[in-house]
């Protein structure tokens, strides 16, 4: 490794564009990976984040734009790129006809893996990929859940700096997400990591950051929390309370002058009622709310600090992004 | 070409382990053998002017016509459709090496099918002990001929296998390039149209491309190095070809 190579982020991606013919699937896309990150690429269907990962492993070239791999040009040095990208594709192709361990050899050849560790390496990824019992099993006849794990075998194989894998958990059984979850969580640290998924709570256990892209532009980054507080900007707590619901106003406001109540029509047969009160404050809330409502007299049941889902955040940041584009 | 050799023997191995090969490779050798038999049967009821190898290595297009598509039409058609060319092309491997790989493996196999022919032969002489029917002369010229044409032929097929998006069409394509380059040359040189001086140009240079003609030179134990250069130049145009398409593919998919 040179000292070029050490002192450069792992990833390195400026105004990127690429369009086919005149539909604009990556739309100045700049983004920044540091070394053993682990990185959760989001978007719906079409945002453009398949087209983003073949132009960072120089399989497809941009229209404009840099990406730099460890500090080489995807542009001019691609066969550098080439030796420090392990990627795994869209649908994960594999030959049909060939067995796992076969196909793992073949790819450590073409991968440049030296012969005489080639052997105890392959051991090593079908080991860490649980492979071993099935790795004399001819590819095309095995389920999802295993040919997912060989394009993963295979993406780790040369050890390579700078992995990618497009959808790594689609397909897969509770199982063998977990498995595949603690895989990825194992190379956090020696190896940069980019995955897209759909399955949100997937990438916001996995990912140090997340990058959400809508319409070919990133709209969104940093981590799970951050992107919480940036996006959605508020705190919901659920309380189920019973009691003189036309003083409810006045008690919370004293804990939270900018607090918004919203109550539930319908009254359960003990007089209880759900509320839902929306703050901007981020700290907890909780204690003092609780104290204040029982001051008032107020029968308490339940009070709850909802924490919003990353699905949320998606969902409003694609949302926010749509109207964006909608105004122009 | 560092990965060359990775990748030409894993190919050689993976049609090896293909039934369609040995599907192939019966069909050859049953229609050449059906060809064989019915040459000595002819030699036997009456005496030639030729030997048999000459009037066997005559029929060289129908087995070129079918086993060529049949062999090269999968190689890079396939691999597009399945995806696979994503992940192969995303290793250190350039284009040009896997295009010459894949057809390396189907050259030492088209040619692996043809020495296979050489049992007709050995079966000739340890039976009939004739040696006025085997003439080394246009033996030798004819297997030369086929392993030189050979490597344009196979060109061809990996040239159709690279425009194309499915195999079925590839074959098709790399069949109809093939004809015309066999029967198209003898008949346009028998065209009325082109025997003005206007067209004297594309004249010589239709009777240049006759392969039906150079066929002939070679059993005769003329080894033309024009022709030698027609073929061997025509096959690294269609290579470069084919590499152009797949990267032309790249682009624009």
């Amino acid at each position: 490794m040179t000292l070029l190579e050490q002192n450069k982020p792992a990833i390195e991606v400026s105004h990127l564009v690429k369009t086919f013919s005149g539909v604009t699937a990556v739309n100045d896309v700049s983004f920044t990976v540091e070394k053993g990150e682990i990185i959760g690429f989001l978007g719906p269907n079409g945002a453009g984040k398949s087209t983003t990962m073949r132009m960072l492993t120089g399989y497809m070239p941009a229209t404009s734009g840099s990406i730099s791999i460890c500090g080489f040009p995807v542009a001019t040095q691609s066969e550098e790129i080439k030796r420090r990208v392990g990627y795994m594709p869209e649908n994960n192709p594999l030959p049909e006809d060939m067995r796992i361990s076969e196909y793992l050899y073949y790819r450590g050849r073409l991968k440049e893996v030296p012969r005489s560790k080639l052997g105890s390496r392959i051991d090593e990824v079908l080991e860490v990929c649980d492979l071993k019992r099935v790795r004399h099993r001819i590819i095309g006849q095995l389920s999802k859940g295993f040919r997912q794990r060989v394009g993963i075998a295979e993406a780790i194989l040369a050890e390579p700096p700078v992995i990618i894998m497009d959808e790594p958990t689609i397909g897969l059984d509770p199982h063998q997400i977990i498995i595949v979850r603690d895989l990825i969580a194992s190379l956090r640290g020696r190896m940069t990591v980019i995955i897209s998924s759909h399955i949100l709570p997937e990438i916001e256990m996995t990912c140090d950051r997340v990058l959400i892209i809508n319409q070919g532009r990133v709209v969104a980054q940093g981590t799970p929390a951050a992107l919480r507080r940036e996006i959605l900007g508020h705190v919901r707590y659920e309380i189920i309370i019973s009691g003189d619901f036309s003083s409810l106003n006045r008690v919370v406001s004293l804990v939270d002058p900018n607090i918004t109540v919203a109550l539930q029509d319908e009254t359960d047969a003990e007089g209880f009622k759900t509320v839902v009160l929306t703050t901007d404050k981020d700290e907890e809330l909780g204690e003092v709310l609780l104290k204040k409502l029982i001051e008032a007299h107020f029968r308490v049941r339940s009070l709850n600090r909802q924490r919003p889902t990353l699905e949320d955040v998606f969902l409003a940041a694609t949302r926010r992004s749509w109207d964006v584009i909608d105004k122009k | 070409m560092k990965h060359f050799f990775t990748i030409l023997s894993h190919e050689v191995r993976m049609l090896l382990v293909n039934p369609a090969t040995y599907v192939a490779a019966v069909i050859f050798l049953s229609l050449m053998g059906f060809v064989f038999t019915d040459i000595l049967e002819t030699f036997s009821r009456a005496a030639q002017d030729t030997s048999p190898a000459d009037v066997f290595f005559k029929q060289f297009y129908l087995p070129v016509l079918f086993i060529v598509p049949l062999l090269t039409m999968k190689c890079l058609a396939e691999e597009r459709r399945l995806g696979t060319m994503e992940t192969l092309l995303t290793t250190p491997v350039t284009t040009t090496e896997v295009v010459v790989g894949k057809y390396g493996a189907a050259y030492v196999l088209y040619m692996g099918l043809w020495v296979a022919t050489g049992g007709f032969f050995w079966i000739l002489k340890a039976f009939a002990g004739d040696s006025r029917l085997l003439d080394p002369g246009p033996m030798i010229g004819g297997y030369l001929f086929i392993a030189v044409s050979g490597l344009l032929f196979v060109a061809i097929g990996v040239l159709a296998s690279a425009v194309c998006r499915t195999q079925a069409v590839a074959g098709i394509l790399c069949f109809a390039m093939l004809f015309a380059l066999i029967f198209g040359g003898s008949y346009l040189g028998a065209a009325t149209w082109l025997r003005g001086d206007i067209m004297h140009p594309v004249k010589s240079a239709v009777d240049y491309a006759q392969v039906l003609q150079h066929y002939e030179d070679f059993t005769r134990g003329v080894v033309d190095f024009r022709q030698l250069l027609f073929y061997f130049s025509s096959t690294v145009l269609a290579l470069l070809f084919s590499i152009l398409a797949v990267e032309a593919k790249l682009l624009h998919n």
